[in-house]
C-alpha cells in the first residue's frame, strides 16, 4: 500500500518587496507522519506554515493538502487543519477555556464530542485548574499551552505547530512533547517547526532542514547523523552551513 | 452562513464588553454619566416650580358692550397667581399651549357681552338669561394647571358679573370643563436626549476599531480566517453585536434620563422605531470603525484617527452641536444628524412613525450606513487585514 500524501510542496517560492523567503521549497509528507521543519530564525519556516494554511500566497509553486489545492480548496482544507501559530493568539478577556470553546465552536464538530475533546485536551496540557482563570492573568508557557489546545480542539487531522515550546519553562515543554507524541499515536500528521535540534531529534520522523528559504537537507535524524558522521543534528546544521543555527549572545 | 458560528462570536464581544474597562467605561459608563449630568444641571422644567400661571386669552366678543370681556381679562389679570397673554390668532395660541408657554387658554364667546347684559338686567331670573361658555384648554401635562386654573377662571368671572363680594350661585355664563391638550412642558434637557443617543453611539467607532486593530496585531483575525468561518459570517457577527451594544446603549441612556425626567411623547411604535434607527446607525460606525482600522497601523493611531470620524458627527450632529446657519449647513453631512433629527421628531414632537420627516431621516441614515459599512468591508479586506 502506498502511503497516502497528506502535504504536498511542490516548487514553492515566495519573495517579498527585498527578500526571497523561500526558494524553490519541494517536500512531500506522508499521512500520519511526524515532520519537523528545522531552521534558524528567518530561514522561512512560518513563511511555510502561513502558506500551508492559506493565509498567505505563493509567489509560485504550489501546496496542496491531502490532494486539495491551498488555493482553490481553502474551504474543504480548513476544517482538516489545525495551525498553532509561534506567537500565542488567544482573547485575553475569555478564560483559557473560553477560548477554545470560541475556536471548537467555529468547526462543524457535534457539540458532545467537542466537549470531551475540550476537557481531554485541558487535562492533558495540564491547565484544568486554570482553564476558568482569564488568558490575560496567564503566564507565557501557559498561554503557549492553551494556544496550542485552540489548534487541536476540533480534533484536525493534519497539524501545523510553529515553534510550539519556543521560550518555554521545560516543563511546559515536556507537557507540549507529549501531546505531541500523542497526537502522532493517534496517527495525526503533523508538521512541527523548531529551531531547537534536540527537539527534532527526539520527536520527529524526518525533518527538513533550511536556511534561508532553501532546503539543505531532507531525511530522518538517524540518516542524517549517519550521512553527515556527525553525533547530533546541531553539527549537521554546521556542517551543512557552517553556522550554528542559534546565534550565541554577544 | 452558519448561525451558530455567527453567534458565538457575537457572544465573544458580548463578553468583551463586560470584562474589557475600557470598553464598558467608553461605551456604557460615560454616556450614562453625561446623561445623569445634563439632566441634573438642564433638567428643571421653567414651569413647574413657579407659582404663576400663563393663561392665553382669546377675545371673540363680537357683542355690542365690550366692557364685559373688558372686566373679565382685567379680573383674571389682577389675580396674583394667573398671567394673561392675549392672542389674536387662535393657531398661535394652540402652538403655545402645545410647547409649554401657557398652560391654559380661554376663547371668550362671541356673545359674551350679551349674556352678561341679560344677566344684568335680570340677575335673579335665570329664565331670561341668554347662556354661553367659555372652551378652556388645559396642558394635561401639569396637573396644577387643570387643577388650579379652573376655580380661578370661575372667580374672575363671578368677580365680573357681580362684583367682589358676591357669591353668586348662578351665572349664564360656564366656563366648560377643560379639554385636556397634551401640552409638552420641555426642559433644556428633553431637548437634549436624542442628541445624547447619538452621542453615545458614534463612539462605537473607535471600540470597532480599536478592536479590529488589536485583534489584528495579536494574529487573531488570522487565525480566525484559518477557520472555516467565512468573512461575511465574522462581519456579520460584529455588526450584530454592535447593534445589539447600541441598542442596549441607548435603553441604558433613556432609563437614566428617563429617572431624571425626561418623558417621550410617543407611543411604543415610535420608541421601538426609534431604537431600530439606533441600531441602524451602529452599522454606519462599525464601517466607519472599519475604514479607521484599514488607515491605523496600529491600536494608539486608531483612536487618533476615530476621532476624525467621531468629531464631526458630534458637534455637527449631536446635542453638542450649535445653533449657526454654519453649523446647520455642514451638518447635512454627517448621519448623526439626521439620527438626532429622526429621534427628536419622533421622541419629542410626537411624529407618527409614518410621518414624511422622519422617513426621510430614517432613508440617509440607512444610505449613510450601508456605504459606510460597504465601504468599510471592503477597505479593510483589501488593505487592512494584512
Ligand atoms: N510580511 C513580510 N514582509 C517582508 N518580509 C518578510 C515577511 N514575513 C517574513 N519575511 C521575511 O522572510 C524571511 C523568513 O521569515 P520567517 O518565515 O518568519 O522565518 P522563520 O519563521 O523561519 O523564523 C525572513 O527574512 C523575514 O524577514
Ligand atoms: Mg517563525
Amino acid at each position: 500500500m502506498i502511503a497516502k500524501k497528506a502535504v504536498v510542496i511542490d516548487h514553492l517560492t515566495k519573495t517579498f518587496d527585498d527578500a526571497t523567503a523561500l526558494a524553490d521549497l519541494n517536500v512531500e509528507i506522508k499521512a500520519g507522519e511526524l515532520f519537523g521543519l528545522l531552521g534558524p530564525n528567518g530561514a522561512g519556516k512560518t513563511t511555510t506554515i502561513n502558506i500551508l494554511c492559506g493565509l498567505q500566497e505563493p509567489t509560485s509553486g504550489s501546496v496542496r493538502i491531502c490532494g486539495f489545492d491551498v488555493g482553490n480548496g481553502t474551504r474543504k482544507v480548513k476544517e482538516l487543519i489545525g495551525v498553532c501559530p509561534q506567537e500565542p493568539a488567544l482573547y485575553s478577556y475569555l478564560t483559557g477555556r473560553e477560548n477554545v470553546e470560541l475556536f471548537g465552536s467555529l468547526y462543524s464538530v457535534p457539540k458532545d464530542r467537542m466537549r470531551k475533546n475540550i476537557d481531554a485536551l485541558i487535562e492533558k496540557i495540564g491547565l484544568t485548574e486554570d482553564a476558568n482563570r482569564r488568558v490575560s492573568k496567564y503566564s507565557g508557557g501557559m498561554q503557549r499551552r492553551i494556544n496550542l489546545a485552540v489548534a487541536l480542539v476540533h480534533d484536525p487531522d493534519i497539524v501545523f505547530l510553529d515553534e510550539p515550546t519556543a521560550a518555554m519553562d521545560p516543563q511546559s515543554r515536556h507537557a507540549v512533547w507529549d501531546v505531541i507524541r500523542d497526537l502522532n499515536r493517534q496517527g495525526k500528521t503533523i508538521i512541527l517547526t523548531t529551531h531547537y535540534m534536540e527537539e527534532a531529534e527526539q520527536l520527529c520522523d524526518r525533518v527538513g532542514i533550511i536556511d534561508h528559504g532553501e532546503l539543505v537537507a531532507l531525511d530522518s535524524p538517524a540518516q542524517l547523523k549517519a550521512q553527515y558522521c556527525e553525533e547530533t543534528l546541531e553539527d549537521v546544521f554546521i556542517q551543512l552551513t557552517g553556522k550554528r543555527i542559534r546565534e550565541e549572545p554577544k | 452562513m452558519n448561525f451558530p458560528r455567527v453567534s458565538s462570536l457575537t457572544k465573544k464581544e458580548q463578553k468583551k464588553l463586560l470584562r474589557e474597562p475600557a470598553a464598558l467605561f467608553l461605551i456604557i459608563l460615560f454616556p450614562i454619566a453625561l446623561t445623569l449630568a445634563f439632566g441634573v444641571s438642564f433638567g428643571a422644567v421653567g414651569g413647574t416650580s413657579a407659582t404663576t400661571y400663563q393663561v392665553g386669552v382669546i377675545n371673540a366678543d363680537v357683542s355690542p358692550n365690550h366692557s364685559w370681556s373688558q372686566h373679565f381679562v382685567a379680573n383674571l389679570a389682577a389675580s396674583q397667581i394667573l398671567k394673561v397673554t392675549m392672542y389674536t390668532d387662535e393657531a398661535a395660541a394652540h402652538a403655545d399651549l402645545a410647547q409649554g408657554k401657557i398652560q391654559a387658554l380661554i376663547v371668550i364667546p362671541a356673545n359674551f357681552g350679551i349674556s352678561c347684559d341679560s344677566f344684568a338686567a335680570a340677575p335673579s331670573d335665570a329664565t331670561r338669561w341668554i347662556a354661553t361658555s367659555i372652551p378652556l384648554y388645559c396642558d394635561s401635562g401639569s396637573m396644577f394647571a387643570t387643577q388650579a386654573i379652573p376655580p380661578l377662571l370661575e372667580q374672575a368671572l363671578a368677580t365680573t358679573l357681580s362684583g367682589a363680594h358676591t357669591a353668586a350661585v348662578a351665572l349664564p355664563v360656564q366656563i366648560e370643563s377643560p379639554s385636556l391638550v397634551q401640552a409638552t412642558e420641555r426642559s433644556a434637557f428633553d431637548y437634549m436626549v436624542p442628541g445624547i443617543f447619538a452621542y453615545a453611539v458614534i463612539f462605537l467607532t473607535m471600540t470597532v476599531a480599536q478592536s479590529f486593530t488589536v485583534d489584528r496585531e495579536k494574529g487573531l483575525l488570522r487565525r480566525i480566517g484559518i477557520t472555516p468561518t467565512t468573512p461575511t459570517e465574522f462581519m456579520t457577527s460584529q455588526s450584530v453585536a454592535n447593534m445589539g451594544i447600541a441598542v442596549v446603549q441607548v435603553a441604558l441612556v433613556f432609563a437614566v434620563a428617563f429617572a431624571v425626567g425626561f418623558r417621550p411623547n410617543a407611543a411604543v411604535p415610535g420608541l421601538v422605531l426609534a431604537f431600530g434607527i439606533v441600531a441602524i446607525f451602529a452599522l454606519c460606525n462599525v464601517g466607519f470603525g472599519l475604514i479607521t482600522a484599514t488607515v491605523a497601523k496600529s491600536p494608539g493611531s486608531a483612536t487618533g484617527i476615530a476621532f476624525l470620524f467621531i468629531l464631526p458627527q458630534m458637534f455637527l450632529g449631536t446635542f453638542v452641536a450649535a445653533a449657526s446657519s454654519g453649523v446647520q449647513a455642514a451638518a447635512k453631512f454627517v448621519p448623526s444628524y439626521y439620527v438626532t433629527d429622526a429621534l427628536t421628531s419622533l421622541l419629542l414632537r410626537g411624529a407618527p412613525v409614518t410621518s414624511p420627516l422622519v422617513l426621510k431621516d430614517i432613508a440617509v441614515v440607512v444610505g449613510f450606513s450601508f456605504v459606510a459599512l460597504v465601504v468599510g468591508v471592503v477597505l479593510f479586506r483589501r488593505y487592512g487585514n494584512a
